[in-house]
């Protein structure tokens, strides 16, 4: 049993709700076209495909695109060794899709370390609670409007928070500069990135 | 007023007495027996534990007794990343500690923010509490450390004391 033909069992069960699994250096990826089914399409994945493991559940801000969300869910077989990656995707208003704690109760850390940073709501969590910001901590700072330096806030007798001082930051690394110079991390803003080492594609991010 | 005296005694000159100002001894008696708070955060604290072991041995400055209770020490190593959620905690602990206390900020973290100029990231300990000495270094070499505490030794050492007290009438 290899990834592919599991993606295949998947597609086969789910029709259209599925995408063709997508492989890429011998990892398979299939997206759901609705987050809703997520929870159902877990449970067959784990029951009947043997994904016993879920490895990571992560999320991707697509700013300025919609929808706005992406959720990945990185599953593994112990049995059959193989693994899969099933994205879905969330528009910025609605932000919440349901919980797959009950297929995997391991996602319960995994759905609220998601909703600390991205503000993504897992329906029927059994404790939707922030993991590492404090209860308060009034924002969602994985988001890409988010900026590095941080806000200011205030949580009486629990914490607070200040701006960093990034000093013309943030400071980035160039890939594919040809000399050290030019690929070390340097203030660059992207918009006025005139470096005449980095190569076009380079900046393109190609 | 300099009060770094050294105390030279020979008992057969001077039999059982000692001729000190008050300053001088209690300075003496405090800067050689500092005895740690270890607020260790991140990896620092490693370095900060290799000082306290055979090697380096922090014992050779009367420190080794790394006290896990706040109201038994005297100086208070911060040793690693302050994250805004640890902050509180580090305030309070540094409350607990009782009169005098001292505090040192091992590394880069612990000094500015170090690396992490981050939304999650305390800018340098001295926004929360009054740090006396601030050891460079990522994380820096146990002898950084020994260092801090022989500059901090001579800074308790110079400490006016008794000037310092309420005169009470």
């Amino acid at each position: 049993m290899t990834a592919g033909e599991l993606a295949q069992q998947l597609k086969a069960r789910f029709g259209d709700l599925i995408s063709a699994p997508v492989e890429f250096r011998g990892e398979f990826t299939v997206e759901l076209s609705d987050a809703e089914c997520v929870a159902e399409v877990c449970d067959f994945a784990k029951k009947q495909l043997g994904f016993d493991y879920l490895v990571d559940i992560t999320s991707i801000d697509n700013y300025g695109a919609d929808p706005r969300w992406t959720v990945a869910y990185h599953l593994y077989g112990y049995g059959h060794r193989c693994a899969l990656r099933l994205k879905t995707r969330v528009s910025e208003e609605v932000s919440e899709l349901p919980t797959v704690t009950t297929v995997w109760k391991t996602a319960d850390w995994h759905e609220r370390e998601i909703f600390d940073m991205m503000g993504i709501r897992f329906r029927n969590h059994p404790d939707l609670r922030r993991i590492l910001m404090w209860e308060g901590y009034p924002f969602f700072p994985l988001r890409k409007d988010f900026p590095l330096a941080g806000k200011p806030s205030n949580v009486p007798e629990v914490a607070f928070t200040n701006s960093a001082p990034l000093e013309g930051g943030p400071f980035v690394t160039a890939a594919g500069g040809k000399s050290a110079t030019a690929r070390e991390p340097r203030v660059r803003p992207a918009e006025t990135d005139d470096h005449p080492e980095i190569p076009q594609a380079a900046k393109e991010g190609k | 007023m300099q009060t770094q005296t050294e105390i030279g005694y020979n008992s057969k000159v001077e039999g059982d007495v000692v001729h000190t100002r008050l300053d001088a001894a209690i300075n003496w008696f405090r800067k050689n027996s500092l005895w740690p708070m270890p607020m260790g955060l991140a990896c620092c604290a490693i370095e900060l534990m290799a000082a306290g072991a055979s090697r380096f041995d922090i014992a050779r400055f009367g420190s080794e007794v790394m006290r896990f209770s706040p109201r038994q020490s005297d100086v208070m190593i911060v040793a690693g990343t302050v994250t805004y959620k640890m902050a509180t905690a580090v305030r309070r602990i540094y409350d607990q500690m009782a009169e005098p206390k001292w505090v040192i900020a091992m590394g880069a973290c612990a000094s500015t923010g170090g690396m992490y100029r981050s939304y999650a990231v305390l800018q340098g300990v001295d926004r929360i509490i009054p740090v006396d000495v601030y050891v460079a270094g990522c994380p820096p070499r146990p002898e950084a450390l020994l260092d801090a505490l022989i500059k901090l030794q001579g800074k308790v050492g110079r400490e006016p004391f008794l000037s310092l007290q309420k005169r009470v009438a």
